[in-house]
């Protein structure tokens, strides 16, 4: 099988689109999220998706094989909050072994089966690695700005421990992603390098940034440019943005990345931004059409979807995707 | 290796990119306790605010990165390095630099090194402990993704010949490169600056071995940078300030020449090269080149003659120099606390009354935080300092505003305000009352449910120079139109100001605007706006304004025909087939527990617990969820007071029995056929008393979301299955008037307005307190349930009660049928307005819907297919029903 590397040099990769929208359609109850697992658990786990890997794996092998029908060379694991910082919410930091261990193992299944269907089209797992619901560099109370609600190296172990289990589940890639604090990810890629020694193996690793809004910076006030200067110490596969803003807004600062980033370039936008009533509706067209326009201008190496896409998002990108050449990778970085 | 392969890149909040063409990178020293004893002082004391202007200034007087030290045997360094780092995090003006972690201590700056989220630089490592310690540190550096100043030091001491730089920089630069695979972009040497002119003659050559080193490694270690704290290089001369300014401005030059792309340099202690005395320069350039044997002698003796002061130290202050108003907006744009009090009371003088400092000034200066704000150009945190600033000068303000109170004054003009006809909500008409009066205008308050007719004739009668027209629900913003119209049919050349919740700027931009050209119609926002907006419109600069709001909603204008053009609205009868399908086969559908109507009647104290108290605070635009609102660090203080206010008067309302709360409440059986749903007089289900006529979503979805109508939360009839719908009207405004009118009379606006927005919130907590009944007893399909108040107002629970006029059934007209069905106006005393809206205002009325699978939605936007079906079915003319849904019709 050709690496992520070559492959990434003669096509645009198509990752998948969104979990949690998928996962609504199901319309789950508690007991879901408990079946043969926490039954007895004494907080409701009701929202915690990253469980049903574990309580209802069908489910999930169901929306990656989805996502992989309509296109996707690459399938995030179900792990956006599998650390114990973001599990600490509902009482279940003993679980992050088993929820990275087997999310990254159902999903390796998946891509299996479509990779030995299509074996000129591999599929990749990327394990996924969010930014957790703590900020290392905002203080949570606003009368103390010098406080800070969770340490560097807090943030390190929880991390070493999500890269460990999904590593050992099997994941092709990490995807250290929806980072709106770059010391919060800093952690991350550092925990990574850690484990990579430790283990004497290495993956390839992504990273993907949020900008929250037109003032085209991270929550924690990066410019684009300075946020991809913050991560470059890293020999990593890509750099991108995701969430927070739709594709057409999202443009610009993937034109600054296109500029002066010597990695590939990713983007998984939101279907839009939400409306009045917090759901994305930007249909798959209209969603389509404003890619396009990255495709056309030759930004991006990588391209799929946030909040609010589906496969029908990701059959059209896909579509769209194979019929344009990649950005050109010129690496400008000394080795 | 090319030459782009040199560039060093660094971040903070924003890059700093250092190519071979760029200028010298300076870096801002004065946050270094070894260097500054002020500094020092100030992190001994712990007084961190100032220590923090220390950095501010820096950056503001051009520093591209700081360096910050805390190695002061009297200090935890850890922790003062730790403190001061996540305290820049949180000022973007500061934050938007690299930062230089300075210590000799490893421990120190790995603490500096998990506090910074940019790419910063670790000052120094060195082999002084070996080489073993070397490369540890510099993985960690790697590792943690700063970039590193190496020091000219090894185990045998500090290099201070020009062989022994070379040696150890080389020795370094192979390890960090070959071994420990360091970027060389991100290694900086610093080959040590000595003193010169000393006077002993092992010295003599420190500069020029520097130099040479510095060239040597720019030439033969690729991509790496030279620094260097230049100020030593001087030493000999303390207390010769004008010598002292001169070396460091000649050593700086030629090592500049020699390659050095950053340093460490306290600009005030620096001449400019070409301004200096060229006799003293020749001097100084013979000890730093070594050209003469004699050059110290020469030098000191040279010296002795040109002693002085020197340079003063320059904070940037040129602000400081500006008008009055430039500086307080500068102030407020940066978020600097200092000088407000001064800026105020300079002002205070320049205006008759000091409330214009606040209006004029300082509304100004917001204003221009509000725009930056807007068009992205400041962030967060930075308005958060900005309101404080604010704060600091009204509060400065308010004890002179409050002494002036009975002073009189002309007028700045008469505005006539009202609620249009079939609207009865005032709160925010009545706040932009209290401002503008506060402002020296003269406001005649029409009221609410004011007709046209009589708005028009009391602007020709009172002859006003604007007229203010508020309104809340959708039928309002029609009658708004009409205003507009009659305004322009009466000739009255005022403006029209346009301002309440439904209102909106692009509302008055395509619907009312066209209607009125005989002057200008403008929406205000909210009420601190409305002072600005009404003093450009009668002010000298009204030409400038107006013209600005035209073009700005003729652009308004052009973006919506054409994001209306974007969104794309479904035939009815696709939409149609897209509903919201719930598998009638598997459902449970709770019988109610009493069917038909019910009378209820509580005390207010019974509806304390069930208020929703973050609306409240927003009515008075203080903005943020309560219970954090009352310890908000801007407006924290006013809304304790508010809150102390508000519970102080609720009690009133309890004891005093100022208020009587009376509601209805009615379940019925009830079937949907098609986007209808039939309500029947009893269990029979043969007499149909009422045809609820819902609206559904007609927008295109993305696949798997549907098109949305009411009826689709209550079995069709076909299934036969026995379904129910329930219905409420709740009233908390019964018997406000009086006491409105007590408080009006003492001219107190304050507790009039006060009244009513609790008056509000009771009635919203009556609903909630009732919804809950009808769950857990009336309807009683979830007797289990035991929700908190924050999980009540999180709608937490099973089923939904939209209300007629809101988003889930946006059409007012249903609001009759739902009275006429609960018999609602004779139990309760609420009744309809013209427009449909209920009074007393502080009313609520909805109807019930018990499936877990109903849920609150919005309808969106309409086709004219759905209008004219809806008004087939309910038998009304299609223009009416046009009219009633004009504000949802696409």
């Amino acid at each position: 099988m050709k690496d992520i590397k070559s492959i990434l040099k003669e096509r645009i990769l198509v990752l998948d689109g969104a979990m949690g929208t998928m996962i609504q359609r199901y319309t789950l109850e508690e007991e879901d999220f408990r079946k043969g697992w926490f039954e007895n658990h004494n907080k409701s786990l009701k929202g915690n998706n990253d469980l049903l890997s574990l309580t209802r794996p069908e489910i999930i092998k169901e929306i990656h094989a989805a996502y992989f029908e309509s296109g996707a060379d690459i399938a995030e694991t179900n792990t956006f909050s599998g650390t114990t910082i973001a599990q600490a919410d509902y009482g279940l930091e003993s679980a992050v072994y088993d929820i990275n261990f087997q999310s990254a193992k159902i999903a390796r299944e998946v891509a299996d089966e479509f990779t030995a269907r299509e074996p000129n089209k591999p599929r990749f797992v990327a394990g996924s690695i969010g930014p957790t619901n703590r900020t290392a560099s905002i203080s949570p109370d606003v009368n103390d700005p010098g406080f800070r609600g969770i340490t560097f190296n807090e943030l390190v172990v929880a991390y070493s421990q999500q890269a460990n289990a999904l590593m050992d589940g099997g994941v092709d890639l990490l995807l250290v992603e929806t980072v709106f604090d770059t010391l919060n990810a800093k952690a991350a890629l550092y925990a990574i390098d850690e484990v990579f020694e430790q283990r004497g193996e290495k993956l390839p690793i992504m990273v993907s940034g949020t900008i929250t809004d037109q003032s085209g910076r991270t929550l924690t006030g990066q410019t684009t440019d300075a946020f991809l200067i913050s991560i470059s110490h890293m020999d990593l596969l890509s750099v991108g943005l995701n969430c927070a803003l739709g594709a057409s807004m999202m443009r610009p600062y993937l034109q600054i990345l296109d500029k002066q980033c010597s990695f590939a370039v990713s983007a998984h936008p939101n279907a839009g931004l939400p409306n009045e009533f917090g759901e994305y509706d930007e249909t798959a067209e209209l969603m389509g059409d404003q890619i396009k326009a990255f495709l056309e201008e030759g930004l991006v190496n990588i391209i799929g979807g946030c909040c609010g896409t589906t496969p029908e998002h990701i059959k059209a990108i896909a579509d769209l995707a194979k019929n344009y050449s990649p950005r050109k990778i010129t690496s400008n970085v000394t080795e | 290796m090319s030459q782009s392969n040199a560039t060093l890149k660094l971040s903070g909040l924003e890059p700093l990119i250092v190519t071979p063409e760029s200028n010298f990178v300076n870096v801002g020293e004065r946050t270094n306790v070894t260097g500054s004893r002020m500094f020092l002082r100030l992190i001994k004391e712990e007084k961190f605010d100032e220590a923090l202007s220390v950095a501010r200034e820096q950056v503001e007087g051009g520093a591209q990165i700081i360096d910050v030290n805390m190695d002061e045997g009297m200090i935890d360094g850890k922790a003062a390095m730790v403190k001061f780092l996540n305290l820049i995090a949180a000022e973007p003006d500061i934050a938007r630099v690299p930062v230089m972690i300075d210590s000799s201590k490893w421990e120190i700056i790995e603490a500096g090194l998990q506090c910074v989220q940019g790419k910063g630089v670790v000052n120094s490592i060195s082999l002084k402990e070996g080489q073993d310690v070397f490369r540890e540190q510099a993985r960690k550096v790697k590792r943690y993704g700063a970039a590193v100043i190496v020091m000219a030091f090894d185990e045998q001491g500090q290099a201070d010949t020009f062989e022994r730089r070379i040696e150890i920089c080389e020795r370094s630069y192979r390890i960090l490169v070959d071994e420990v695979k360091f970027p060389p972009n991100d290694i900086i040497f610093d080959p040590n600056i000595f003193p010169v002119a000393t006077g002993m003659s092992e010295h003599n050559n420190n500069a020029v071995d520097f130099f040479r080193a510095t060239k040597w490694i720019r030439e033969n270690l690729p991509g790496a940078h030279v620094s260097g704290g230049v100020s030593n290089v001087s030493f000999s001369f303390r207390g010769n300030n004008i010598v002292r300014e001169s070396m460091n401005a000649a050593f700086l030059y030629h090592a500049i020449q020699h390659g050095m792309d950053m340093g460490i340099v306290n600009p005030s202690m620096l001449e400019v090269y070409d301004d200096i005395d060229k006799i003293l320069l020749e001097h100084i350039e013979d000890v730093l080149l070594n050209r003469r044997e004699d050059a110290t002698e020469r030098l000191l003796e040279y010296a002795e003659t040109v002693s002085g002061e020197g340079k003063k130290r320059v904070v940037d202050l040129s602000w400081r120099e500006k008008s009055v108003q430039e500086r307080l907006t500068y102030s407020l744009v940066k978020g600097i606390a200092d000088y407000a009090e001064i800026d105020v009371e300079e002002c205070r003088h320049l205006f008759e009354r000091p409330i214009q400092v606040i209006e004029g000034p300082l509304m100004d200066g917001m204003n221009v935080v509000g725009d930056l704000f807007g068009s992205g150009k400041m962030f967060l945190p930075q308005v958060v300092k900005s309101a404080r600033v604010m704060k600091k000068a009204v509060a400065y303000l308010l004890p002179f505003i409050e002494a002036e109170k009975d002073g009189k004054s002309s007028s700045a003009g008469k505005v006539l305000m009202a609620t249009v006809k079939g609207d009865v909500h005032d709160i925010g008409k009545n706040i932009v009352g209290v401002v503008l009066g506060c402002n020296n205008y003269e406001v005649i308050d029409l009221g609410v449910m004011v007709p046209c007719e009589r708005i028009i004739e009391e602007a020709i009668k009172q002859n006003v120079d604007v007229i203010g027209l508020s309104g809340l629900i959708t039928p309002s913003l029609d009658e708004m139109v009409t205003v507009a119209k009659e305004m322009q049919r009466a000739n009255l050349n005022i403006p029209l100001i346009i301002g309440g919740a439904t209102t909106s700027r692009v509302h008055t931009a395509v619907k009312i605007e066209e209607h009125f050209q005989l002057n200008q119609t403008v929406h205000v926002l909210d009420a601190s706006r409305s002072v600005t907006v009404v003093e450009r419109l009668l002010g000298q600069r009204r030409d400038e304004f107006v013209a600005d709001i035209k073009s700005e909603y003729e652009r308004i204008r052009e973006h919506h025909a054409k994001h209306r053009a974007e969104k794309e609205v479904l035939p009815l009868e696709k939409a149609r087939e897209n509903k919201f399908k719930i598998d009638w086969d598997t459902v449970e559908i709770a019988q109610p527990e009493q069917l038909g109507i019910k009378h209820i009647e509580v005390k207010a104290s019974e509806l304390f617990p069930y208020i929703d108290w973050t609306p409240f605070f927003r009515t008075w635009e203080l903005h943020g969820k309560y219970p954090a609102i009352l310890t908000d660090e801007v407006v924290g203080e006013v809304a304790t007071k508010l809150f102390e206010d508000a519970q102080a008067m609720l009690h009133k309302i309890d004891n005093e029995s100022w208020l009587t709360h009376k509601g209805v409440v009615g379940i019925f059986p009830a079937a949907a056929e098609g986007d209808d749903i039939e309500v029947y007089a009893d269990e029979s289900r043969t007499t149909v008393k009422y045809i609820q006529r819902t609206l559904r979503q007609q927008t295109k979805k993305a696949s798997g979301v549907p098109n949305i109508a009411l009826a689709d939360f209550i079995a069709p009839k076909e299934t036969q299955l026995k379904d129910y719908i329930g219905g409420f009207v709740v009233t908390s405004g019964l018997g406000i008037d009086e006491r409105v009118a007590a408080f009006e009379r003492d001219h107190d606006d304050y507790n009039s307005i006060l009244l009513k927005a609790l008056a509000d919130r009771l009635a919203e907590a009556f609903a909630e307190f009732l919804h809950e009944k009808v769950r857990k007893e009336i309807w009683g399909y979830d007797t289990s349930e035991s929700l908190t108040n924050d999980e009540l107002i999180k709608e937490k629970y099973v089923g939904i009660r939209p209300a007629p006029g809101y988003p889930a059934c946006p059409d007012h007209t249903e609001k009759t049928g739902l009275f006429e069905l609960l018999n609602a106006t004779e139990i309760t005393g609420v009744s309809l307005t013209d427009s449909l809206a209920m009074l007393p205002a502080a009313s609520v009325s909805g109807w019930y819907f018990a499936s877990p699978h109903a849920k609150y939605f919005g309808v969106g936007k309409i086709g004219l297919d759905q209008v004219r079906s809806i008004a087939d079915r309910k038998n009304m003319a299609p223009d009416k029903m046009e009219r009633w849904l004009s504000s949802i019709i696409h």
